[in-house]
């Protein structure tokens, strides 16, 4: 999957914070050759991991956070030495440049930015009068959130069929269809892949939200979102992630991190030193 | 009786005052103590308010704090998407953290210095610039002092008064910042210039300790009240029944 990328592309990622992240996908691209890549995201350790090893030359997001760690630390650190750049935007207006793309508009209208400074942050954020007055007559003017214009998503379900009919069965969706709605291809891993004819037996049909007419192409990856949660498949690795968190500020343990598990060649070699960790309770 | 009311208990109850009169809303505290504060408001004085779990249903029970298996009574999913609804609706108050705040009710959540690159990367905007124009805000700071009562914020990630009074009707009218709670006291804006001002000072604190701790001219009323004490039912709420486990001591260690 990640061999259909190529350096500069914008990819969007779904998950939300340290939840249901793909992160076999992102460790893939993560010890691959791309460079100068865009990421849009609610972010988590995706945006973290691809800003310390190199890969990301941009980062779009509402917030990048590992949820029982407010801000995420290498996201800290790439924010605090500027070796990003980075578009930051309301947690809603991010929504609607995701609901743009999805509806291939070039931009939805919201009030979100008026008057702070995410329009000094974001100085190509245009603002649009509404062509309908209000009661007193005035044309209300509104800030134009582009459409986020991504080539490739990646998104993580507990289940999905052959054909790339995903589906969660946890609590949120967060923005996976969306993301998947918005990119010009998507690209799904999965805990499972079952036949279409088995979709049923663990959710109801409310589960299927993303049908196979967005996703081009689909992988198992059994816990393929570790450390980040991917219920009721499995929470968060809380102790992996506190180990992951803590090499943002100590160069040599960051080394050793990223030799053992995120250069582990392969999802199943990667499983295979998160079961050998010392402490490990899997 | 009840052992007195300690400090965080005072500033939890000051906080379940900043939703009095909200009615059929979402009440949507974020942090320790608002939280305890919006769930004691909700089992009391403003029993239509509806709540999530922090995770994505609204419950309408009373929840510990902190509790991920206490037993919701489920009365609507709410995944995250859905909240902004509900923003965009105004029919939600939220309280958030403020790294710094002025005198206008500008609050900065998202960096220290400047923002291409910053001294230090904070939380970002989150969900302050479309939370401040579309309903009430509250906020919750818990280390009041000269680096966070500031005359100018570095980052505006919610709007004061000051940056909303040139836009439009819609914004003007859905824009409030219901009041400030501090670990000395609680602020409101409710004077005609709109500026920050000394509401009441908690218990054991003078006027003098809160205007030294303010890196601006804060309006000082004539007469300056202290924060209430948090009554016997209330106290048993909050200790037994919101917070059993003291987590609200942490804010203030």
């Amino acid at each position: 999957m990640v061999a259909e990328l190529e350096s500069g592309m914008t990819i969007g990622i779904g998950g939300w914070g340290s939840r249901r992240k793909p992160m076999s996908l992102v460790r893939a691209i993560a010890r691959s050759d791309l460079t100068d890549l865009t990421i849009v995201a609610y972010g988590g350790p995706d945006i973290g991991l691809l800003c310390a090893t190199g890969k990301a030359r941009k980062v779009v997001y509402g917030f990048v956070s590992l949820d029982s760690i407010p801000l995420e630390p290498h996201f800290r650190v790439a924010r605090q030495t500027a070796a990003v750049d980075f578009a930051e935007f309301d947690e809603g207006a991010f929504y609607l440049g995701l609901l743009a793309a999805a509806h291939r508009v070039p931009f939805y209208p919201t009030r979100a930015g008026l008057g702070s400074d995410m329009l000094t942050m974001n100085p190509d954020l245009r603002t649009v009068a509404s062509p309908y007055p209000d009661a007193d007559g005035h044309h209300e003017e509104l800030v134009a959130i582009p459409a986020f214009d991504i080539d490739v998503s990646l998104v993580h379900m507990n289940r999905a069929d052959a054909g790339g009919n995903g589906q969660f069965l946890g609590p949120d969706l967060y923005f996976d269809d969306l993301f998947a709605k918005a990119a010009k291809r998507t690209f799904m891993s999965c805990e499972k892949v079952v036949p279409t004819g088995h979709l049923l037996d663990e959710g109801t049909f409310h589960t299927l939200k993303i049908p196979r007419l967005f996703v081009d192409g689909v992988v198992e990856a059994p816990r393929g979102a570790h450390f980040t949660e991917c219920p009721p498949d499995y929470g968060r690795d809380e102790a992996f992630q506190r180990e992951y968190a803590a090499t943002a500020k100590d160069p040599e343990a960051w080394a050793a991190f990223r030799e053992c598990y995120v250069d582990a060649p392969g999802h199943e070699a990667y499983l295979a030193a998160v079961d050998a960790r010392e402490g490990s309770s899997s | 009786m009840s052992d007195p009311a300690t400090i965080d208990e005072v500033c939890a109850v000051a906080m379940a005052e900043a939703f009095r009169g909200d009615g059929e809303i979402l009440c949507n505290p974020i942090g320790t103590t608002p939280i305890i504060g919006g769930r004691l408001a909700r089992a009391t004085f403003e029993p239509d308010m509806v709540m999530t779990d922090a995770v994505s249903v609204l419950a309408a029970n009373v929840l510990p704090v902190g509790d991920d298996e206490a037993p919701r009574l489920v009365e609507a999913w709410m995944p995250y998407r859905d909240v902004f609804d509900i923003v965009w609706s105004g029919r939600r108050h939220v309280v958030m953290g403020a790294s710094q705040i002025d005198a206008h009710g500008n609050q900065n959540l998202a960096a220290i210095g400047d923002w291409r690159q910053p001294k230090a990367q904070l939380l970002g905007l989150r969900g302050a610039p479309g939370n401040l124009v579309n309903h009430a805000t509250s906020y919750w700071v818990p280390n009041h002092s000269t680096r966070s009562f500031v005359p100018t914020v570095d980052v505006v990630s919610g709007p004061g008064y000051d940056r909303v009074a040139g836009l439009s009707r819609f914004i003007r009218d859905n824009h409030g910042i219901r009041r400030v709670v501090s670990n000395l006291g609680v602020f409101d804006f409710a004077n005609d210039e709109q500026r920050m001002q000394l509401v009441s000072v908690h218990p054991g604190v003078t006027v003098d300790e809160v205007v030294d701790a303010t890196g601006f001219e804060l309006v000082v009323p004539d007469e300056v009240a202290e924060s209430r004490q948090p009554t016997d039912e209330e106290l048993r709420l909050i200790r037994e029944v919101i917070d059993p486990h003291g987590l609200r001591k942490a804010e203030f260690r």
